[in-house]
């Protein structure tokens, strides 16, 4: 992979992610047939047991999951692909982190407050906006939300401390 | 002729200045959404869902309701084609196939043509789905009104048999994806007597996964990461349609009917038979360049390329309702968003609709015709305005789109604990995708898993634990074999394939 250039090296082959989701995939499997198992997934007193439906999904869970891996052990086309460049994967980082800490930051702030944290973030880290263009930006968006949201549909959204000060909530 | 009569009495209520309105707002919402990255039909129906909660708790509202969600179906299925023919972007998986031909064409600076083609062949295969919905579903739903929970095991089976039948990747992924789907929806209650299941002492999954946040997550945010990965910024062809250029495509369109008609054939046929738009699209547009007189120069954008696919997509994609409204069996993601729609709204998708709420199916069938018409006129009249939408620098496009997920997300049920499922539900998306497993049967099961799971177990309590209860009479018999014939049909086709090669 030397002859690549930095930024286009393989943070992953395909074959090593197929066989960890499968992996997964299969221990998921694992704990269906297990709590079916422990729910009864046989024939009780009154008809199928709770657990009857499930012990069956598991159980084919577990075959498909194994076949997949099985066969992804011995696939060298699977193994010569990349899953994912490193460049890539730090775009998709670029996003996914942010977005985790807007879900944690919306629990804390309500909705409004955070939505325009996030997209003014975005607009200035990202998009190298001024501070007029992003505000403008953000602000409008959330208000143009509250509108449709709040005021024409009446479905609530969460709120945080900002809205309660203001008399919304 | 019964139906007719029942469907002039739809299109009075369809007519109703504020469904009319509604029809106008569903479209144009729809359209944005087919264009926007991240957002297509299944998620951005999902995500409007909330808004209709309201809405249809006033008298009549149901109607209007569906009237908004389908529209913004129809609107999402014209808006595919903006991106694939402007952008080389397919918006929808079923657009796809549009790109073929349809980018060339803009390439040459015939993207006005391409574009009046796509939406005006999207109009004919919406329209000849919606006749055979107004004439075929009574009659399916009278037939459905006789089943009892062995036939509608029998009609589950058949769905998730054909996923598996038909998938185009590896099939046991198909099974993994859909038996995970499964199972997920067996969190939660059991069904039929109140015991907790596979919640491992979480209070959180009491109610089990909501499988329009993992369409939220699943569809919209995994393609988000995936969009990302192409960069930060798109690329496209400008266009604008002005009435002679429309005039003049219409004008050509005629000649192409063979195509057209073979189109709207193979859509509507995919549609209703669980498999859905994508392959209908696909398989259209192989058809065409088989049978077509120019088939050698197709790829290299001909109008021909651009009506096959779409005509069928469309076609597909509208007559996959038909099963949704006449079984309850949704046959695309987009069709199991709006069946949870109806029974969010207390409404029992199913036969019994057709004889308690004809009102609301009439007006919605009605509204099948209208809505196609309404979009038709925004796509023709709008495309520049659309296509500006593409053209917001994704600093900006990016974060709206994922508060508008976080926002539906949220208020399905007004929990957080959904906002943090759907992301985990998004990254599952995107590594799914990357790795070939179908996300469309994972939905379907999770819609489906405790209907399918209660009618199963009814069925097994009336026999006694006996399996042979699905062949117990010709109707049931003949659906269960038809599942069981396609579940194994890639074996069967792969035999057919090596005797041929013998030979």
């Amino acid at each position: 992979m030397n002859t690549h250039q930095q930024s286009d090296r393989s943070a992953a082959s395909s074959r090593a992610l197929e066989l960890v989701i499968a992996g997964l995939i299969f221990i998921f499997g694992a704990a269906v047939v297990f709590d079916s198992w422990r729910l009864g997934a046989r024939w009780g007193d009154d008809g199928p047991e709770s657990g009857y439906f499930p012990f069956y999904l598991g159980l084919l869970i577990l075959v498909s999951s194994g076949i997949v891996f099985y066969r992804g052990l011995g696939d060298k086309k699977l193994a010569a692909k990349s899953f994912v460049s490193v460049a890539q994967l730090k775009l998709v980082l670029l996003v996914l982190a942010p977005s985790v800490i807007y879900v944690g930051l919306i629990q804390g702030a309500g909705i409004y407050l955070a939505s325009m944290v996030f997209i003014g973030f975005f607009m200035m880290w990202l998009g190298k906006y001024g501070i007029v263009k992003t505000l403008v930006v953000s602000v409008g968006v959330m208000v143009a939300f509250f509108l449709v949201f709040e005021v024409w549909f009446k479905v609530p959204l969460p709120k945080g401390p900002i809205e309660v000060l203001l008399g919304l909530a | 002729m019964d139906e007719l009569s029942s469907l002039m009495q739809g299109f009075a209520i369809a007519l109703s200045l504020k469904n009319v309105l509604y029809m106008f707002v569903g479209v144009t919402l729809g359209v944005l959404i087919g264009v926007l990255p991240g957002l297509g039909g299944a998620n951005g129906v999902a995500i409007l869902l909330p808004l209709t909660f309201v809405l249809a708790q006033q008298p009549g509202g149901t109607t209007t309701a569906i009237i908004l969600l389908s529209c913004i179906y129809w609107g999402a299925l014209f808006g595919g084609a903006i991106t694939s023919i402007l952008f080389n972007i397919p918006g929808e998986p079923w657009s796809v196939a549009t790109t073929f031909d349809g980018y060339p064409m803009a390439q040459k600076g015939e993207a006005a043509k391409a574009l009046t083609a796509a939406f005006t062949s999207s109009f004919v295969g919406a329209l000849v789905a919606v006749i055979i919905i107004t004439f075929l579903s009574p009659v399916i739903a009278r037939f459905a009104l006789k089943f009892g929970p062995p036939e509608y095991f029998s009609v589950y089976l058949l769905t998730f048999c054909a996923f598996v039948g038909m998938s185009k990747g590896q099939a046991m992924k198909t099974v993994a994806a859909m038996m995970i789907g499964f199972a997920l929806a067996a969190v939660g209650l059991d069904p039929v007597n109140s015991q907790l299941r596979l919640t491992f002492g979480h209070m959180e999954l009491l109610q089990g996964f909501d499988f329009l946040i993992a369409v939220i997550g699943l569809f919209g945010i995994g393609e988000i990461l995936l969009t990302l990965e192409e960069g930060l910024a798109f690329k496209g062809t400008r266009a604008k349609i002005d009435m002679r250029v429309v005039i003049d495509t219409w004008k050509e369109l005629p000649r192409y009917w063979l195509t057209s008609i073979r189109s709207a054939a193979v859509g509507c046929f995919m549609g209703i038979v669980p498999g859905g738009a994508t392959p209908a699209s696909f398989m259209s547009y192989g058809l065409a360049k088989r049978l077509s007189p120019d088939g050698e120069k197709f790829g290299t954008g001909q109008i021909e390329g651009v009506i096959a696919p779409e005509t069928a997509a469309h076609a597909a994609g509208t007559s996959a309702l038909l099963p949704m409204l006449t079984l309850g069996v949704p046959g695309s993601p987009t069709a199991a968003v709006l069946l949870g729609g109806l029974l969010i709204w207390g409404l029992q998708p199913g036969p019994m609709l057709f004889v308690e709420q004809k009102d609301f199916v009439w007006g919605l069938i009605a509204s099948m015709y209208l809505g196609n018409i309404a979009g038709l006129i925004v796509v023709l009249t709008c495309v520049p305005l659309f296509a500006a939408v593409l053209r917001i620098p994704f600093a900006i496009i990016a974060p709206v789109i994922l508060v508008i997920c976080a926002i539906g997300a949220f208020t399905v049920h007004n929990s957080m604990f959904d906002v943090w499922l759907m992301l985990g539900f998004g990254v599952m998306g995107y590594i799914f995708k990357k790795l070939d497993y179908p996300i469309a049967p994972l939905v379907l099961a999770l819609v489906l898993g405790d209907r399918a799971e209660t009618s199963f177990r009814q069925a097994m309590l009336g026999s006694q634990g006996d399996l042979t209860v699905f062949f117990s009479n010709w109707l049931v018999g003949g659906v269960t074999g038809l599942a069981l014939v396609l579940l194994v049909w890639p074996v069967i086709a792969g035999w057919r394939q090596n005797l041929s090669a013998v030979r």
